[in-house]
C-alpha cells in the first residue's frame, strides 16, 4: 500500500474515532493537499472498497478500511510514545515526526516496539487511544514469540465491519465467561461472519454466521478479531494480484 | 451406574405404533433440552396441556416447567429444561440444565432441534451426547426448514448421532405422538447409549489421557465429558475433580499446553472449533439445499432493523402495546373496583358495620380485593402482549434496536422490555427481568425497574405536583427520577457481583404465534403470580391493618416525626400515609386526602412539601407486590437490600430536595 494510501487512510480514521465523517474540505487542510485532489483520491478508495463515501456527509472508512488504518495508525501513536517517552521528544514535534518514520516500521518492529514500551493505552500529544495489538495473545509475556515470523496479516475488530462486508474469525480477546460464550454461539476462529446490519449511535450489530443471524452488542464484537482478505499480501493472492495501487 | 427403568408393562408395537394400553404405576422421566427459539416450550406445552406447573430450580431463579402426561398406560413426567445454547458454566440456566441431566439422570432426554438452523443446534447436541444420556432428537421447525429451502435426511441423520429422530412440526402437533411412542420404545428396548462424535485424532487422545486419569475418581460426570471440560478450563469441574486429585490439574495444564501450541489457540476455543466443525460436517452430510421461497417476512425483518424505519415501527408497536395495556387495566379495573364496592355494600349490609366485620373485610378481603382490581386487569394483558411478543420474535428486535441506549446504565439492550413495562406496573416488569442470561443482569434490571415511575406513582404525581404546581415541575420530578435511575443503573453495574456480559443471542426468524400456546402461558404465568404473590399482599395488609387497630401505628408516627417532619420537612399526617403506602402507593394520595377530611391539599401542604412528598412515594420503597415478586425472584435477602437502599435513598434525597426547594424560593 503506498504511503499517500495510508495517509489518507490515517486522516479519515482520525475524524472517524471521533464519531464524526471526513469530509473533503477537512481532509484537504489536515494532509495540506487540493479539494479536487481529495475527491480523486476519495473516489479511488471507495473503488478499492476502503471507504464509503456518501455526498455532503463525507467519507467513512470500511471495516477493510479501519484494518489498514489501524495498522498505521498504530505505529504512529506507538511511535509518538517512543519519542516523546523514551527520547525525550517535544509534545509538539512527536507528531510529524512519527508522520515520517511510521511508513517505514515492519510489523514485528512495532510489536516490539510496544512491548519494550509495556504495551501503552494512548498516545502522548493528544491522548488519543493506541489501536489494539493484533497478534493473538493471552497476555505481552507471549509478544516475542508470536511476532517473530508472524504471517502479515489484516486484522481488525468485528465491530469496525460495515453491513455487507464479510470477515473470518481469527481468534477472540477478554475475559473468560464472554469469550466462552462468544465462541458457544459460532464464532470460533476459523468462522466465516457477514455483518447483515448495525443499529445506530454505536449500537448492536447484526451478523451472518452458520446459517443464523446473531446480534452482538458492540463491546462484545470489538472482543472478536476478524481476518479480512488482504488483496495485496501474496499469500492472499492464489490469482495474482487484483489491483496495482499507486 | 446408569440407571433405566424396567418398563415391562409398557408396550409398543414394533412397526404398527399402535401402543398397548396396560394401565400400571409406571412412571418415565423425559426432558427436553435444546437452544432458544426451537419450539420447546410449543412442545412442553403439546405434551403436557394444562397439566403442568411451573416453579422455581431449588436455590436458583431459574424456572422450572414441569408436567405429566400419560400414554399407553405410561405416566410421563416432563421436565422443560432452559433454552441454552452450550453446556459451560456461563448462566445459571446452562448449570442447572447439565447438573439435572448429569446427576438426575432423566430416562429420556429429548434434544428440539430447530431444522431450519442445523448446524448450530448439533453443536449443543454433541454436547448433549458427551453427556451419555438416553437422548432422542426432535428434528422441530421442519416447516419452517422447508421455507428456507432445506431438506434433511433424517434417516440419514439418526444413522450418523446413532440416536432416534423424530420429524415434528410442534406449532401444528405434528409428529408428537410419534415422538412420545418413539419415547416408550426407548425406554423398552435399553438401547445402548450412544457415543458422541469424535474430534480430531490430536484431540482425542488428550483427551483419553485425561479421562482415563479422571475414570478413577467418583464424580456424577462422565469420564470423557469432565475431561473436556478440564480442557475448557471449567471452573466447576475444576473444582470437583481437584479437590479429590490435585495431582491431576499438572496432568491437565501439560496437555492444555501441547493443544494450545498444536494449534495457536487456547484450548477451550479449539474445542469449541472441533465441536462446531463436527456439527457443520454433520449438517452438510444431512441436508440438500435449495432456493427459499420468498416470503413476506424476510422484508418485514430489514424493516423493522432499519436504522431508521425500526425505531418508528418500535415505538408504534410499544405505544400500541401500552395503549392497549392501559385501555384493557383502566377500563377492568374500574369495573372490577365497582363490582367489589358494590360487593362490600352487600357485604356490611348483610353483616351490619360490627367490629370483626370490619376488621374481616379490612384486614383480609382488602387484601385480595387490590390485587384482584389493581393488578389483574394490567398483568393479564402484559402477559397476552409479551407473550405474543415473545414468540413473533419482536422481542429480539427491540433488543437489538435498544442495546446502545441501554449500556448507558449498565444493562444491554433485553433490559429496555422489563423497564419499559414498568411504567405500566413494576410487578410485571421485574417478572420480565427473567428475560435477562445471568443472575448479576437479572438483578441490575429489577433494581433498576422498581424504580420506573409506575402508573399508580404517577397518579400521585400527576395528583398532586401537576395539579398544584404545574405540569412543569411534575416534568421535573421524572426528570429527577430517570438521573437517579442513570445513576443508579450505573452504580449497580459497578457493584454487583460478576463479569457483565453484553448482548449476545440468536435472531430469530418472525413467524406467527401460536394462540393456543399464547393463553397456555399467560394461564400459568397468571398462576404463578396469583400463588406466589397474593399471599404476601393478603398478609402484608393485614398486618397493617392489625397494627392500626392496636395502635400501633400512631406509635410509628411518632418515631417516624424525625425523620418526616424535621428532616423531610413534612406534616406528622404523612407518617401513617407513607406506611400505608407501602400496599399501594395511590393509595397514600387518598388516605392524606382522607386524613384531612378535604381533598385540596393546598390546605396542609405547601408547594415544596408536595414535591417532596410527590418524590418520597415514588422512591422511598417498592410497592407490596413489587417485593413480594422481587422476594420470589431473588430471595428475602437482594429484596430487602433493594427495599432499604431505596428508603435510604429516599429519605436522604428528598430532606435534601426540601432545603433545596426552599433555597430556590419556593415555601
Amino acid at each position: 500500500m503506498s504511503e499517500s494510501i495510508e495517509k489518507y487512510l490515517e486522516a479519515i480514521y482520525a475524524f472517524n474515532e471521533k464519531g464524526e465523517t471526513a469530509k473533503n474540505a477537512d481532509l484537504a487542510e489536515r494532509l495540506k493537499v487540493s479539494p479536487p485532489s481529495v475527491t480523486q483520491m476519495t473516489r479511488k478508495l471507495a473503488e478499492e472498497g476502503l471507504v464509503t463515501y456518501e455526498p455532503y456527509r463525507g467519507v467513512t472508512l470500511t471495516g477493510s478500511g479501519t484494518a489498514r488504518a489501524q495498522k498505521v495508525v498504530r505505529k504512529h501513536r506507538l511511535l509518538e510514545r517512543f519519542l516523546h517517552d523514551t527520547l525525550g521528544l517535544d509534545k509538539g514535534k512527536v507528531h510529524d515526526e512519527a508522520c515520517r518514520l511510521e511508513h517505514n516500521l515492519s510489523d514485528e518492529a512495532a510489536a516490539a516496539l510496544c512491548s519494550s514500551l509495556n504495551n501503552p493505552a494512548s498516545c502522548p500529544d493528544d491522548g488519543r487511544p493506541i489501536p489494539p495489538c493484533t497478534l493473538d495473545h493471552e497476555d505481552c509475556g507471549q509478544c516475542k514469540m508470536l511476532r517473530e515470523g508472524a504471517e502479515p496479516r489484516l486484522l481488525t475488530q468485528l465491530s469496525n465491519l460495515k453491513p455487507g462486508e464479510e470477515a473470518t474469525v481469527a481468534f477472540v480477546r477478554g475475559g473468560r465467561a464472554a469469550c466462552q460464550r462468544i465462541v458457544d454461539m459460532g464464532l470460533c476462529p476459523g468462522t466465516r461472519v457477514r455483518v447483515v446490519n448495525a443499529a445506530p449511535f454505536h449500537g448492536s450489530i447484526e451478523v451472518s454466521v452458520r446459517d443464523t443471524v446473531l446480534a452482538l452488542g458492540r463491546r462484545l464484537a470489538a472482543q472478536v478479531y476478524v481476518e479480512l482478505e488482504d488483496k495485496e499480501t501474496p499469500a492472499f493472492q492464489p490469482h495474482g494480484p487484483r489491483h496495482t495501487v499507486g | 451406574m446408569r440407571r433405566l427403568h424396567a418398563l415391562s408393562s409398557c408396550h409398543v408395537e414394533e412397526g404398527s405404533r399402535a401402543v398397548i394400553r396396560k394401565a400400571s404405576g409406571k412412571t418415565i422421566t423425559i426432558a427436553l433440552a435444546g437452544n432458544a427459539n426451537v419450539g420447546k416450550s410449543v412442545i412442553f406445552n403439546q405434551l403436557t396441556g394444562l397439566h403442568q406447573h411451573v416453579g422455581n430450580w431449588p436455590g436458583k431463579t431459574v424456572k422450572r416447567a414441569e408436567g405429566t402426561l400419560v400414554h399407553g398406560g405410561c405416566t410421563i413426567d416432563v421436565v422443560d429444561l432452559p433454552g441454552i445454547y452450550s453446556l459451560s458454566t456461563f448462566s445459571l440456566e446452562e448449570r442447572v440444565s447439565r447438573e439435572y441431566i448429569a446427576v438426575e439422570h432423566p430416562d429420556v432426554l429429548i434434544d428440539v432441534v430447530d431444522a431450519s438452523s442445523l448446524e448450530r443446534n448439533l453443536f449443543f447436541t454433541i454436547q448433549l451426547l458427551e453427556l451419555e444420556p438416553h437422548l432422542i432428537v426432535a428434528l422441530n421447525q421442519m416447516d419452517m426448514a422447508e421455507k428456507k429451502g432445506v431438506r434433511i435426511d433424517v434417516e440419514r441423520l439418526s444413522a450418523i448421532l446413532g440416536v432416534p429422530v423424530v420429524p415434528t412440526v410442534a406449532s401444528r402437533n405434528v409428529g408428537i405422538d410419534e415422538l412420545v411412542d418413539e419415547v416408550i420404545s426407548y425406554v423398552e428396548k435399553e438401547t445402548p447409549t450412544p457415543s458422541p462424535p469424535p474430534y480430531g485424532q490430536e484431540i482425542e487422545a488428550r483427551i483419553g489421557a485425561i479421562a482415563d486419569a479422571v475414570r478413577r475418581l467418583e464424580i456424577p460426570y462422565p469420564a470423557r465429558w469432565a475431561a473436556i471440560k478440564l480442557i475448557e478450563g471449567d471452573e466447576e469441574v475444576e473444582g470437583i475433580i481437584y479437590s479429590q486429585a490435585q495431582h491431576l490439574r499438572e496432568l491437565v495444564e501439560g496437555k492444555k499446553r501441547e493443544m494450545e501450541s498444536l494449534h495457536g489457540h487456547d484450548p477451550a476455543s479449539v474445542v469449541a472449533s472441533e465441536r462446531y466443525a463436527a456439527a457443520s460436517r454433520i449438517a452438510a452430510e444431512v441436508s440438500a439445499h435449495e432456493a427459499p421461497r420468498p416470503s413476506i417476512w424476510g422484508k418485514i425483518e430489514e424493516l423493522t432493523d432499519h436504522p431508521i424505519a425500526g425505531y418508528v415501527i418500535m415505538l408504534l408497536v410499544i405505544l400500541g402495546m401500552f395503549y392497549s395495556i392501559f385501555t384493557f387495566g383502566d377500563y377492568s379495573s374500574t369495573l372490577l373496583g365497582r363490582l367489589f364496592d358494590s360487593l362490600k355494600a352487600v357485604y356490611f349490609g348483610g353483616l351490619g358495620g360490627g367490629q370483626v366485620a370490619s376488621f374481616v373485610w379490612g384486614g383480609l378481603i382488602e387484601g385480595l380485593i387490590a390485587g384482584t382490581t389493581i393488578a389483574l386487569p394490567y398483568i393479564i394483558p402484559f402477559f397476552v402482549v409479551l407473550s405474543l411478543l415473545e414468540d413473533s420474535g419482536y422481542l429480539a428486535r427491540v433488543a437489538f434496536l435498544m442495546d446502545s441506549a441501554m449500556h448507558r446504565i449498565g444493562l444491554h439492550g433485553k433490559g429496555f422490555i422489563p423497564l419499559m413495562l414498568g411504567f405500566g406496573c413494576n410487578v410485571p416488569a421485574c417478572l420480565g427481568c427473567s428475560i435477562m442470561e445471568t443472575e448479576r443482569e437479572r438483578l441490575i434490571c429489577a433494581f433498576v425497574a422498581s424504580l420506573i415511575p409506575c402508573a399508580a406513582r404517577s397518579i400521585v404525581i400527576m395528583g398532586l405536583v401537576a395539579t398544584y404546581l404545574g405540569f412543569g415541575w411534575a416534568v421535573a420530578l421524572y426528570i429527577i427520577d430517570f438521573a437517579l435511575i442513570f445513576a443508579l443503573g450505573r452504580i449497580a453495574f459497578k457493584v454487583a457481583p460478576g463479569e457483565p456480559v453484553g448482548l449476545i443471542m440468536e435472531m430469530p426468524s418472525y413467524k406467527r404465534p401460536s394462540l393456543k400456546l399464547t393463553a397456555q402461558r399467560t394461564w400459568f404465568r397468571l398462576k404463578g403470580f396469583v400463588y406466589e404473590a397474593f399471599p404476601i399482599m393478603v398478609v402484608g395488609n393485614l398486618i397493617i391493618r392489625v397494627a392500626d387497630m392496636v395502635g400501633l401505628l400512631n406509635l410509628f408516627q411518632g418515631w417516624l416525626s424525625p425523620v418526616t417532619v424535621s428532616w423531610l420537612g413534612l406534616p406528622a399526617a404523612t407518617g401513617i400515609v407513607l406506611i400505608f403506602g407501602v400496599l399501594r402507593k395511590e393509595l397514600t394520595l387518598i388516605l392524606l386526602a382522607s386524613i384531612i377530611g378535604t381533598t385540596n391539599f393546598a390546605l396542609i401542604l405547601s408547594p415544596a412539601q408536595m414535591f417532596v412528598f410527590a418524590f418520597v412515594v415514588m422512591i422511598y420503597v417498592p410497592c407490596l407486590a413489587t417485593i413480594a415478586v422481587l422476594t420470589r425472584e431473588f430471595g428475602v435477602k437482594k429484596a430487602a437490600v433493594i427495599s432499604l437502599t431505596e428508603i435510604a435513598l429516599a429519605v436522604v434525597l428528598g430532606g435534601v430536595l426540601y432545603r433545596v426547594l426552599l433555597l430556590m424560593g419556593l415555601a
